[in-house]
């Protein structure tokens, strides 16, 4: 696995292929892209900086992945998260799985994102017409996280 | 005995500070306390640790809560509900 805390932009084509690159077991690749929006809570966001705790991040996010690869038949899995200055239409975030079957590789990018939301330390602060707010956690998000509870 | 604490987001910019080390009195020793030990500071501090407010908490980078024991030499950390993603 591969968790990769940056600044910098990242570019999927190239994630993907290095992920994946060799292993000819791999026969579903599933992916999820955040990007950051340009409306929050009906303000208009102009600049977003996102703040995280290092060290924790990683290993954060290092669980949630063995956790989802005690759940499905994952062959490797990629997260990729920025921090720093990031303006709407920026990507933000990017999981890979790779696994042989589609519902394996779908079901876990989905669980790794879920549980990243809630547990992996990352902040947002927002600038909006209105000044700089830290954006308030979702309870949603909560509820995503939660419902792996009851599956499987 | 001594831990450092850490402090993210809303509640670093509120109270003024990243980090800091503390001597724990005798019988603090879980996270419970030392967020008691701080919300009895000046009024920020009272506010941001007041019960019944959104703050999370980690001892050595694994997520905590109340009950969650603290030893000398732990970095402590409190810090608001996550929001990345």
């Amino acid at each position: 696995m591969t968790v990769r805390i940056q600044a910098e932009d990242f570019d999927i084509n190239a994630e993907i292929a290095a992920l994946r690159a060799g292993n000819a077991r791999v026969g579903a690749v599933a992916s999820f892209i955040g990007v950051v929006r340009d409306l929050n809570d009906g303000d208009s966001v102009s600049r977003m900086t996102l703040e995280h705790y290092p060290g924790m991040t990683e290993k954060s996010i290092e669980a949630i992945i063995t956790q989802a690869r005690g759940r499905w038949r994952v062959l490797d899995a990629l997260v990729i998260h920025r921090v720093g200055e990031l303006n709407p239409t920026d990507q933000i975030v990017l999981v890979v799985v790779t696994s042989e079957h589609r519902g394996d590789a779908f079901a876990a990018c989905e669980f790794i994102m879920d549980y990243l939301k809630t547990q992996a330390p990352f902040w947002k602060k927002e600038q909006t017409a209105g000044g700089a707010r830290w954006v308030d956690a979702r309870v949603t998000d909560d509820v995503a996280a939660e419902r792996w509870r009851l599956k499987g | 005995m001594t831990i450092t604490i850490l402090y993210f987001a809303r509640l670093k910019e509120a109270l003024g500070k990243s980090s800091e080390q503390i001597d724990l009195p005798a019988g603090t020793e879980t996270v419970g306390a030392v967020g008691a030990l701080l919300a009895v500071r000046d009024g920020v501090w009272a506010h941001e640790f007041a019960p019944g407010r959104a703050v999370r908490a980690a001892v050595n980078q694994d997520l905590a809560n109340l009950d969650t024991s603290v030893k000398d030499g732990d970095e402590v950390a409190f810090f608001p509900p996550v929001t990345g993603g």
